[in-house]
Parts: C-alpha cells; sequence; structure tokens
C-alpha cells in the first residue's frame, strides 16, 4: 500500500458502478501536462501509456473538483455523483 | 409562480444554506433545503473552527447544545523552513469573540436539526441536476428524481456551484483563484493533546503554519486541537501545485514530519482524510449575486477572507441576507433582479463586503511578490533567531553586521523596495476606502 492508499483506506465511500468522470480521450492524448494525474488529492487519474488513455478510478474520488478547474483542455467532463452515491466524511 | 410547490428552494446543506432555509423558515415560509449528500456535513469539509459571534446571532444556545470539540484559548503561528522554526502564540483564555473547533459531519448536521425544527423541510441524499428557468425567472430546479418549483431559490451549492455557472452568473475558475486544501483527522489522547499544546480540559488551540520552503509560496498549513483527534492539513493554490507539480498530500506528509510539527501528533493514529477546494478570488472575483427568481450565498459566491481565515461566518451572513431579501421579495409578490439586488446592498454594507473591498490587493500582491514575503522573510525570520541564540565566541557586533550584509546581499535593494511597496499598496487598500 502506498501513502496515499493509506488516507484513502479511512475515507467512507459508496461508490456508483458509472464514473461520474468523463475526459475526452482525444484531448488527454494531446495533453502536455496531464496535470489531473498529480493535482488530484485522491489519485484518481492514471496515464496509461498502452492505452493512450487515463484510467479513472473514480470510486476513490473526494468531489474537491481541483481537476476540473486544472484541465487544460477544460474539456473534462466533470459532476457530482448521483445523490446516493460518493464521499460520506464522518470525522472532518 | 401558481405552480411553486414551496416559497423558497434552499440548494447546499452547509452554513450558508442552512443558515437561509432557517432565516425564512423562521419567517413563516415554506422551506425546502436539498442536500446531495446522506446528510448535511457529509460533503463539507475545512480547517477549523466556526466564531462564537455570528453563530450566536442564528443560534443563540449553540454553545450550550451543539457539538462543539474544543473552545480557542490559544492561537499560534509558526513560520518554518526545513529544519528550523520561529513560533509566534497568543494565548487569551477568556476572549469574547472566541471560536470553537468542530467536526462538520457532527456541526453541520446538527444545524441541519435546528433548521429542521423550525420548519424547513430537509430532502438529503438528492443532487439538483439544473435550475428551471421559465420566461428568464429561476422558478425551481430538477433533481434526478422530480421537478420542484419555487417562488425563490438560494444557491449554496459550494466552490463549485455548478448551478451559479449553468445560469451563466460565474465564470470558469482560474487556477489562481482556487487552493486546494488537503486534512487529515488524526486521533490522539485527550490528555495528550492537553499536555503537547500545553492546554486545559476543553481548550483549544490553533496554528497557522508558513513554510515556504516545504509547502510552496503561497502554501498555508493549519492545524487544531478537537476533542480527541488533531485536525492538520494545508492549503495550496492551484496554479502552484500545477506549476511545481505537487501532491498536496505529499506536501502534507513532509509538513508533518517537520521537527515543529512532528512531536505534537507523534503515535497519532490516522483517522480520515479529506480534500476540498478555497475560493481565493476574493473582492475581485465575486460573480453575480442575483438574478430574477435566485441569489447566491457562501463558497457558490466566492465570500471567503482568505487572510482571517474566515468562510463559514461570511456564509452565514450572506445566507441570512439572501433569506431575508427574498423574503421580502415574495412578499411584495415581485422576486424581480432589480427586487432581489437589495441582497447586494445588504452585503456592501456589511462587514463581508467591507473586508473582501479593503483585501482586494491582496492576493494580487501575494501571487506577484510571493517568493519575497513567504520565501526570504520568512527565512530571514529564523536566520535572525539563529544568529542571535548562537553562543560560538564570535563578537555580537561582527555577527549582527554580517546578518545586515547578507541581508542585502540576498536581495538587491531594488526588490526591498519594490516589496515595501506592495507592502505599502495592501495596507493603503485596507486603511483607506477609495472604491465605492
Amino acid at each position: 500500500m502506498t501513502e496515499l492508499d493509506n488516507k484513502l483506506a479511512t475515507v467512507k465511500y459508496s461508490p456508483d458502478t458509472v464514473s461520474h468522470l468523463k475526459p475526452c480521450d482525444e484531448d488527454c492524448r494531446e495533453c502536455m501536462s496531464k496535470c489531473c494525474t498529480y493535482i488530484c488529492p485522491a489519485g484518481v487519474y492514471e496515464w496509461s501509456s498502452e492505452k493512450q488513455k487515463l484510467i479513472i478510478n473514480f470510486e476513490n474520488c473526494l468531489e474537491c473538483g481541483a481537476c476540473r478547474i486544472v484541465c487544460e483542455k477544460q474539456s473534462l467532463e466533470w459532476e457530482y455523483p448521483k445523490g446516493t452515491k460518493g464521499v460520506t466524511f464522518k470525522n472532518s | 409562480m401558481e405552480n411553486a410547490s414551496v416559497d423558497i428552494i434552499v440548494v447546499g446543506g452547509g452554513p450558508a444554506g442552512i443558515t437561509a432555509a432557517i432565516t425564512a423558515a423562521r419567517k413563516g415560509l415554506k422551506v425546502l433545503l436539498i442536500e446531495r449528500g446522506k446528510f448535511c456535513g457529509a460533503k463539507n469539509m475545512f480547517g477549523g473552527a466556526i466564531y462564537t459571534q455570528p453563530m450566536k446571532e442564528i443560534f443563540p444556545d449553540f454553545e450550550e447544545n451543539a457539538p462543539l470539540e474544543r473552545k480557542t484559548a490559544e492561537h499560534r503561528y509558526a513560520i518554518l523552513t526545513e529544519s528550523e522554526g520561529t513560533i509566534v502564540s497568543y494565548k487569551n483564555q477568556k476572549s469574547r469573540s472566541s471560536s470553537y473547533s468542530v467536526i462538520r459531519a457532527k456541526f453541520d448536521r446538527w444545524m441541519a436539526e435546528e433548521a429542521r425544527k423550525a420548519g424547513v423541510v430537509i430532502l438529503e441524499e438528492t443532487l439538483v441536476t439544473c435550475p428551471i428557468v421559465d420566461s428568464d425567472y429561476v422558478v425551481g430546479v430538477k433533481t434526478e428524481l422530480e421537478d420542484i418549483y419555487a417562488k425563490a431559490v438560494i444557491i449554496a451549492d459550494g466552490v463549485n456551484s455548478i448551478l451559479a455557472k449553468q445560469l451563466g452568473m460565474r465564470e470558469n475558475l482560474d487556477t489562481k483563484e482556487v487552493a486546494l486544501s488537503v486534512k487529515e483527522v488524526i486521533k490522539l489522547d485527550k490528555e495528550k493533546i492537553n499536555d503537547r499544546f500545553n492546554l486545559n480540559d476543553g481548550e483549544g488551540c490553533i496554528m497557522e503554519i508558513f513554510g515556504s520552503s516545504m509547502l510552496g509560496e503561497l502554501g498555508l498549513g493549519f492545524l487544531y486541537t478537537n476533542k480527541d483527534t488533531i485536525s492538520i492539513g494545508l492549503g495550496v493554490t492551484l496554479n502552484e501545485l500545477v506549476e511545481n507539480k505537487q501532491k498536496a498530500y505529499e506536501l502534507l506528509d513532509t509538513m508533518k514530519h517537520h521537527p515543529v510539527i512532528a512531536p505534537l501528533i507523534k503515535d497519532g493514529e490516522l483517522v480520515e482524510y479529506s480534500a476540498h477546494l478555497i475560493p481565493e478570488g476574493g473582492f475581485k472575483k465575486i460573480p453575480k449575486l442575483c438574478a430574477n427568481g435566485v441569489l447566491i450565498a457562501g463558497d457558490a459566491a466566492m465570500l471567503v477572507n482568505n487572510l482571517n481565515w474566515e468562510g463559514t461566518n461570511l456564509a452565514m451572513v450572506s445566507g441570512k441576507l439572501a433569506a431575508e431579501t427574498a423574503v421580502e421579495a415574495i412578499k411584495k409578490d415581485n422576486v424581480s433582479e432589480e427586487n432581489l439586488s437589495e441582497y447586494r446592498t445588504k452585503l456592501d454594507n456589511s462587514f463581508v463586503m467591507k473586508d473582501l473591498k479593503a483585501y482586494r490587493n491582496l492576493m494580487s500582491a501575494a501571487h506577484k511578490r510571493n517568493k519575497s514575503f513567504f520565501g526570504f522573510y520568512f527565512k530571514k525570520i529564523n536566520e535572525f533567531f539563529e544568529m542571535f541564540t548562537s553562543t560560538d565566541s564570535i563578537p555580537k557586533r561582527t555577527k549582527y553586521f554580517r546578518f545586515i550584509r547578507d541581508f542585502f546581499f540576498e536581495r538587491n535593494i531594488l526588490e526591498i523596495f519594490k516589496d515595501m511597496w506592495g507592502v505599502i499598496k495592501i495596507l493603503w487598500g485596507i486603511l483607506y476606502d477609495r472604491v465605492r
């Protein structure tokens, strides 16, 4: 387990079966910085050079919205998870 | 608007939304509060502490009834370099305008319960997908399940405010105008917290941590004592994280290992990790605050004073004023933008806009001069104390001269003048009100 995994293991989630985060694959391929991969505080975005697209670990999303703002192409389709889904903070 | 099923819909169960809802309900209106989390507070996060005086205005008995952690008795300001630290502390156990550390999952839930008692209907686990607009008036909201109509809608859906964006009332945020905050809540025995922070039972300590060499030029760390946990975290503007390719949680780990911080949280167990955005655009980035049938309050309206770490209080005051304005407008049966603009006037006359206006130059100056304010001078403070406290058989006068020589050697006089000019500009902006 990485340090981040240890942190995320403390967070309570009700994950959805589909992602609420939808990047534009074509824009991602062109994106130079791929800054979402290091900005996201939950490590949701991983670049797969094999598939040439982002792998989205959306079930770890803390719903902060940082990825939406930093997206270089401003093409990330970002919405909140459905009402019954997503993160529940209990001690913060 | 004959098909309105309620008088006011409030979107978002945080301090702004709950205050708006309870204010309108106390005036006898039918209010529906919609929250996407499992309960109000489930998606909310801050440092943090809530302020006694603004809380009392809405919840007069909160000190007896609300789930509070510790009453702030001490403020510490820690200026850190990689291996050193200078700490200034201010202690006042009898402060009248004090604050309390709280856990939002418990505290916001309590506020929502009070609103429910006042007659607010709360719809939880429900996401508002978009506003309903009819003939240029906002007349309700769409949720995942149904369309709900109201005479007025108050938007308090937080820093990302998708609704304000959909209505075209807010522009896209720039990475300079938002900070990413990550936080850890760490479990520690109550006694250990008392001992380590020199506190009596029930007393709390707030630490502001300046540590540019670790946290990025505009990064700020924070530490709050709760009953038997410690909230530790930091906020860094997004543009800095992007430019330096940094991960916020790694900066937090570095800060946690600093020799000044590490002993305070030693042997603590991580209870919960969380993240949130903080609006930092200030006065210049406040969006349009009302339109036909709709008002915006709290973080959604970017109402955060980032110098004094105030947000929840601005949220509550704006929520209250938005609700009061909406109630008056509904009574007059006229919720036009013109009629609702009274909200902006009320905010302008309150400390909310006065403070934000006074600090309007702060962030741009901080962004411009950040390397000096947060890097050079903070480093020099620590170097001064290192020089002053070291006993090494070198004559004092030699040491003082060396310190002064290095000061001007490391930073040329023009830069120092520019720094001073930056400070003067900020102070002038705070003390002299030229923007009307």
